[in-house]
């Protein structure tokens, strides 16, 4: 509970604001000491005593007092410097500078994209050269692919949360479709990686399509809820019909990416073969970053091509106003279902890359956290912005990447401490922080696609309904 | 026949539980139209302090009587689960009242994910079992080639729940507090100018919810007899299922849904397939959301420009 750290508390608010109040550090005692006491309440049951098995398997409580007594005093301490620290007078703000931006930076700033394409292009080679091979995998196939993979599917929800304006939270199933139908087509009919991929992407869309059509007269959250239920159907569906999926064994054995047809093995007629260069496992996973690198700036660039377009614009008028769009003639049937079926589409796409890259799928893959992740990238990237929501995928993705790495904490915390365990707790308490503290996500403001003779950046706040 | 009996006599035990959760999401819903997602979370989390309270009864105090140490962990964990949603709505949902319109639903996703997670950490992922509570049956028909038996720990689900929503209905119809949260649903900024303390009404909203979300916990252990970290996104979902089923906002409405959605699914497990059970849940959700969006008690939304 140390969240009770950050809430903004009336009084702490109002204090800001006027100039220089004293510090009520008996105010503030009273206020961290009720924060305490609240925490060891709910701590009582919870944190005070811990239950396992016994050798018969029954359970048995144990009292553990000090889990409790520490988190209280943790919130005690957190509340009063929080406090402490709202109340200090804050530094008036100076008067904005006009600031002429130099040529180098303007440069810099314009061709940013370009620059971080270049720099991931460049990024395993670079690994390879400053780590070797083995110490390069890691880096490349758990933070490069896997915060890739994200960030495809972050723009591709994005066409249908940020620019539509649809809330979807069962985006997972278009995910869990991609994949599902390269392991099938693949383990069934023997097609290749680069026949399935158009082929996942359509299968997906055509979900999209399907599910889209009868939930788009719903709004706001029944229509997060209904794609919910659709996404958990298709996983339950998945689970289940084990004559096609087999169930939660998945499907194994699913043929590995190869280099338009020439595979990735050691000997005669593999890839280091064919260029003559000596063979590594390395270089199948530095094809697959290329690729899913390559999907992921297509998904980008079809974005922004289509923002351009008149569906495009359609869809951002669609997010600020239904009832102004469908008055002005515009088919809202229409223009939501090819929102819904593009980001579908990528979707499969990214899902048909994970099973290549994978070689292995089952319904573990494709639960509802997925689509929280994937809709927690779209919302703190701040909707709507390409650039925040790569931003968003790599803080959170790398992030919880990371965590695998803090195996310094075992030395203070004892060997029984893994921070993994704390993955999704941190990511959970920290999608409530970011509401709290950033509702309008790391890009909070948006430059119009299409205005009238200036371009004006404005707040996130401006945008009607917060689907902007 | 008698299958049939024995079906709707465990849906109205399952629906009895779904009904007391769906108010939480109902009553949340009608006061400040937020989808309180974290509520099955909370549900959960309330049926793990049951469950500690029994084990500490039993074990460190030596309780036997199985009915004072049901009444106690009944009281102790709707009173620790109040406390808990307290402190929830405080930190997750009231910084964020004027904030945009997803932003509550975002924050309680969140708040849902730790929860779960959090449970996981301290109390470990193993699914937890007690000893039961009730053992004894009662056999309604017997000689035929299927007993229809109606369990003790039945007839518990179905007069707890009927006993606590007649004290819920009189809270809301009868009292004070009642006609003030009816006030707030209406119309919070006309209810503030009249002097009600809105937020405070809104915070008693949450522990009257978590408070009948706890009973639904207890009941569920002492029907089941297990409990693991993961068990309250289906069970939230289904009972949210229930909420607009019955007509989201409206309180009839939510136990009308639950029993509903019980009997659904018992019948749908016991006649089509077990497998699909959550299916038929989901789907209807889809459903009536599609066709029905106002529910079956539900008062229609108008939309303005």
């Amino acid at each position: 509970m140390l969240m009770d750290t950050k809430t903004p508390v009336p009084g702490a608010a109002s204090t800001a604001a006027r100039p220089a109040p004293p510090f009520d550090a008996v105010a503030a005692l009273k206020s961290a000491a009720f924060s305490g006491a609240v925490t060891l309440g709910l701590g009582f049951p919870l944190l005070a005593y811990d239950t396992h098995p016994d050798i018969s398997n029954a359970l048995v409580v144990l009292p553990r007092w000090s889990w409790a007594i520490w988190a209280a005093v943790i919130v005690f301490a957190g509340r009063f410097i929080g406090l402490m620290v709202g109340a200090r007078p804050r530094a008036a703000k100076r008067p904005q500078q006009l600031r002429v931006p130099s040529r180098s930076e303007g440069f810099v700033k314009a061709n940013l994209a370009w620059f971080a394409v270049a720099a991931l292009v460049a990024f395993p080679l670079v690994m390879v050269g400053a780590l070797g091979a083995n110490g390069s995998l890691k880096w490349i196939n758990n933070y490069g692919i896997q915060i890739l993979i994200y960030v495809m599917l972050g723009w591709g929800l994005n066409i249908v949360v940020g620019l539509a304006g649809l809330l979807d939270l069962g985006y997972v199933a278009f995910y869990a479709v991609g994949a599902y139908s390269y392991a099938l087509l693949s383990t069934t009919y023997g097609l290749s990686f680069w026949i399935c991929l158009p082929l996942a992407g359509i299968l997906a869309a055509f979900w999209g399509m399907i599910l889209g059509f009868p939930v788009l007269r719903l709004r706001g959250d029944y229509l997060a809820i209904v794609t919910l239920a659709f996404g958990e159907i298709i996983r339950i569906v998945l689970i289940n019909w084990t004559d096609l999926t087999n169930g939660y064994a998945g499907i194994s054995a699913i043929p590995r990416a190869t280099f338009f047809g020439v595979p990735f093995k050691d000997g005669e007629g593999g890839f280091a073969d064919l260029f003559g260069i000596e063979y590594n496992p390395i270089q199948r996973t530095i094809f697959l970053f290329y690729v899913i690198l390559a999907l992921a700036l297509l998904t980008n660039a079809v974005t922004l091509r289509l923002r351009r377009l008149p569906v495009g614009r359609a869809w951002e008028a669609l997010r600020e106003d239904e009832i102004a769009c469908r008055s002005l003639g515009i088919n809202t049937v229409n223009t939501k279902l090819t929102a819904f079926a593009l980001g579908a589409m990528f979707g499969g796409f990214a899902g048909s890359f994970f099973a290549v890259r994978q070689a292995f799928v089952s319904p573990e893959s494709f639960t509802f956290i997925e689509s929280a992740t994937i809709l927690a990238i779209v919302v703190l990237g701040g909707m709507g912005s390409q650039i925040g929501v790569a931003l968003a995928a790599t803080v959170l993705i790398g992030g919880t990447e990371l965590l695998r790495e803090l195996d310094f904490l075992k030395r203070i915390f004892g060997d029984g401490f893994d921070p993994v365990q704390y993955r999704m707790l941190i990511f959970g308490g920290g999608m409530v922080l970011m509401m709290i503290w950033r509702p309008r996500g790391i890009i909070a403001t948006r430059s119009p696609s299409i205005f009238l003779k200036e371009r004006k950046a404005i707040s996130g706040d401006m945008v009607k309904e917060g689907h902007g | 026949m008698d299958i049939f009996l024995q079906a709707m006599i465990n849906g109205v035990t399952l629906g009895s539980i779904y009904g007391l959760i769906a108010i939480g999401y109902t009553m949340v819903f009608g006061i400040i139209g937020m989808v309180n997602f974290a509520h099955g979370d909370v549900f959960m989390l309330s049926a793990f302090v049951a469950l500690i309270l029994f084990l500490i009864l039993t074990q460190l105090l030596g309780i036997t009587n199985v009915a004072l140490a049901f009444v106690i962990v009944l009281v102790g964990a709707m009173a620790i689960t109040a406390l808990w949603n307290w402190a929830i709505e405080r930190v997750a949902y009231r910084p964020l009242r004027g904030s945009f319109r997803l932003a509550p639903l975002i924050s309680a996703i969140g708040m849902s994910i730790f929860l779960s997670n959090m449970v996981q950490v301290i109390q470990g992922p193993r699914n937890k079992t007690i000893p039961p509570m009730f053992e004894k049956n009662i056999a309604l028909t017997s000689g035929g080639s299927y007993d229809v038996t109606l369990s003790y720990k039945q007839i518990v689900i179905m007069v707890s729940t009927t006993l606590l929503m007649a004290a819920f209905w009189y809270l809301v119809q009868k009292t004070p507090l009642g006609r003030a949260q009816r006030a707030c649903e209406q119309d919070r900024k006309m209810a503030a100018l009249l002097g009600i303390d809105v937020d405070r009404t809104i915070s008693l909203t949450f522990v009257i919810g978590a408070a009948l979300a706890a009973v639904a916990g207890v009941l569920y252990l002492s029907y089941y007899g297990v409990v693991s970290f993961a068990d309250g996104f289906v069970p939230g979902v289904k009972a949210f299922t229930a909420a607009v089923l019955g007509g989201i906002g409206s309180l009839p409405g939510a136990v009308l849904g639950g029993l509903l959605i019980g009997l659904i699914e018992v019948l749908w497990s016991t006649y089509v397939s077990t497998d699909y059970k959550d299916v038929a849940a989901f789907s209807i959700l889809a459903i009536t959301l599609i066709f029905m969006p106002t529910g079956l008690l539900g008062r229609p939304e108008i939309e303005k420009v």
